[in-house]
């Protein structure tokens, strides 16, 4: 490759094109100005390897396999702290949102992040039931390590889970039938036809 | 100052400030008749509450000076301090203005002797020191102050405090009599140029400003600095007077942001890097001074950018890529401790600083909409240029947020326009 053609590869915006293209709200990446104040707004800032800010950097730099193999759009947990500071107004919190799915959806996600794992068998457990179903939700968390460690976290839970029963806030034949939304069927429909059409859209299909 | 009789020949200037003062005396010195009208009992706006002045960092007093001299000597214009527009009407050449002028309570006699204040006890919040301190009720609102005339506050108007200070009074200059007067004038053409305020800090929720009280704005800090303003001179923190030496400033304070004011405020950036040089000035080589700039980006338009280069040169002073995400007190020290992360490798830091000043940005005095039916302005309320503005130009702060430079060339620019308006009517008429 001539100079030339290496120099104006380094520039190629191809990522953060794909990122416009696929990623809900991904065209307000290019509105980021680097200012921070997401970054350091973020309750679980310190925790993130590329906090909000340096990703929309790594989108624009073209680091696919860095921003979409990272663990940090899973560190999100919905507070909206940035979305309310972010001088220009983007939806910091939908982009994570967005990037950490189309991470998810193209298999680059990190598998063991827990975030991912309780964001899937929460997905799978409302999409049965059209409903959420807290006893199957609850034990399915607990278990998620293996049976030893879901034994010792369901008797550390006890307390919490008899008091929930207590007040009928659990459903104690959750785990058998029951406590499905009426029109299950028609929700699954739903919910296939909306997979189809986005799988259409983002070229998953 | 000369008796006026406005016809629809005259330009009305609303606003006194450097802009107002500038737009007053061009159109004057061509020979058209202008009534200068300002709210305050002073003339010289925001210009005459800074310490120095970028570029040069001289005293805005001296560039004033040469203003007031030319007035003095200009028999065409005429003021009126203390004064509003309450309504305009009408079309370009022929205005209807309602002025509504609040009583001084002193008349043309005053020598600006002070023996009425040395009469008063009671004090006021000085509003030129953005009422950082206070000043007596009878009052000359600062030592240059053009009227050189007294004000004497309502407060004690009625008391005993203001028969005093009429009982001290050797020049029968106190008149507590004085009653609001509203009045209607008839004027050919508009130079509005009531210029900019503060945007209210304390809308910034994270930087606490109504909160913690070693986070002030840059224009107290201005007035600090200033030796016969609040605190002669000296750099002294709000919460317990002592001399802050480790000092913060946060850019785009207010401004460029969707949640306060849009607009990039332009001067926030040279007001900080002077601003800083008074810091330097200050501390000379004490290793204790510093002075941390947290910014978005710096924006020292066009030939200051050589300004920017020097502060940068100054090893007291850092440079913070990086917009300030909160502020938090330190209870028992009073400091300001700033949190954030920055941009140029995105450390996380939590800053300490004995003072925090929040380079605040400008906002209209009055908005376009504020002025008359139909008069257009931007989304922040700044006159915009549109011919269906008639001949009601803005001049200075009133249609951007400008620097003196550029003020008063704009200034000149609204005159220039008003004239023709003006002329228009004089050769119709001829
Ligand atoms: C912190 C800070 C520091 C700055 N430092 C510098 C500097 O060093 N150098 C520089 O070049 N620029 C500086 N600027 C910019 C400077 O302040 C403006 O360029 C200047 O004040 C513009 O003058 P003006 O006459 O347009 O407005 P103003 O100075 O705001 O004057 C407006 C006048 O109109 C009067 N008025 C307001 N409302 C009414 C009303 N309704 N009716 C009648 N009168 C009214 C006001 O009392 C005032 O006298 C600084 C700004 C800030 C914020």
């Amino acid at each position: 490759m001539s100079d030339r053609r290496m120099a104006v590869g380094n520039y190629r915006n191809d990522f953060l094109k794909e990122v416009e293209a696929n990623v809900e709200d991904g065209e307000w990446v290019k509105m980021c100005m680097q200012c921070g104040v997401c970054a350091g707004s973020c309750p679980l800032g310190p925790y993130w390897e590329h906090p909000p800010q340096e990703i929309f950097m790594m989108i624009r730099a073209g680091l696919r396999d860095d921003v979409l193999s990272s663990e940090s759009m899973w560190m999100c947990t919905s507070c909206y702290n940035c979305i309310v500071r972010c001088p220009r107004e983007l939806p910091i919190t939908h982009i994570m949102h967005g990037l950490a799915n189309y991470a998810h959806r193209l298999g680059l996600a990190p598998k063991m992040n827990p975030t991912r794992r309780f964001a899937k068998l929460f997905w799978n457990n409302i999409a049965a039931g059209g409903r959420a179903n807290e006893l199957k939700l609850s034990l399915g968390l607990y278990f998620m390590d293996g049976f030893a460690t879901g034994i010792k976290k369901s008797l550390q839970m006890l307390p919490i889970g008899l008091g929930m029963l207590k007040t009928r806030r659990l459903n104690p034949f959750g785990l058998l039938a029951g406590g499905n939304c009426k029109d299950r069927k028609g929700i699954q429909a739903m919910l296939k036809k909306a997979k189809e059409l986005e799988d259409k859209r983002k070229g998953f299909a | 100052m000369a008796k006026l009789v406005p016809t629809n020949e005259t330009i009305l200037v609303a606003g006194g400030g450097i802009s107002g003062m500038t737009a007053a005396l061009e159109a004057a010195e061509c020979g058209k008749h202008v009534l200068l009208i300002e709210k305050s009992p002073s003339l010289g706006g925001r210009v005459s509450q800074f310490h120095r002045y970028f570029p040069k960092l001289c005293h805005p007093t001296c560039g004033m000076e040469i203003n007031t001299r030319r007035l003095k000597a200009n028999k065409r214009v005429h003021i009126l301090t203390m004064t509003e527009v309450t309504a305009v009407t009408g079309t370009a050449g022929n205005y209807t203005v309602n002025l509504l002028t609040r009583p001084r309570y002193v008349n043309e006699n005053c020598t600006a002797c002070g023996a009425c204040a040395k009469a008063v006890s009671s004090e006021i919040p000085n509003a030129f020191d953005y009422n950082l301190g206070k000043i007596k009720a009878a009052y000359l609102p600062f030592v240059m102050a053009y009227p050189q005339r007294y004000v004497i506050d309502p407060s004690i108007v009625g008391t005993a405090e203001g028969e005093a200070a009429n009982a001290a009074c050797a020049h029968d200059a106190i008149d507590l009599d004085m009653k609001p007067e509203s009045f209607t004038v008839n004027v050919g053409a508009i130079i509005w140029a009531t210029g900019w305020q503060p945007f209210d800090a304390a809308k910034i929720q994270p930087y606490g400003y109504d909160r913690f009280t070693n986070v002030i704005t840059s224009v107290e800090f201005e007035r600090m600095m200033d030796p016969s303003g609040p605190t002669g001179g000296k750099l002294l923190r709000p919460s317990d007077g002592k001399e802050a030496r480790n000092i913060a400033f946060i850019q785009c304070a207010g401004s460029r942001d969707r949640n306060y004011l849009k607009h990039c405020s332009r001067i926030c950036c040279m007001a900080t890097l002077k601003q800083s040089t008074y810091i330097a000035e200050r501390y000379g080589d004490d290793p204790d001074a510093k002075v941390s700039i947290y910014y978005i980006d710096i924006r020292a338009i066009d030939r200051f950018e050589d300004f920017y280069q020097k502060v940068q040169a100054d090893p007291r002073v850092t440079f913070i890529k990086s917009k300030v995400a909160n502020i938090t007190e330190d209870e028992s020290s009073g400091d300001p401790v700033l949190h954030g992360v920055d941009t140029e490798g995105y450390h996380r830091y939590d800053n300490r600083h004995d003072l925090c000043i929040l380079a605040i940005g400008m906002q209209p005095s009055v908005r376009a909409e504020e002025i008359a039916t139909g008069m257009h302005g931007d989304a922040n309320g700044f006159i915009e240029t549109n011919d269906e503005n008639g001949a009601i130009f803005a001049a200075g702060c009133a249609g951007n947020p400008l620097d003196v430079n550029r003020s008063v060339q704009n200034a000149t620019a609204a005159a220039l326009r008003a004239i023709q308006v003006v002329n228009r009517i004089a050769a119709a008429e001829a």
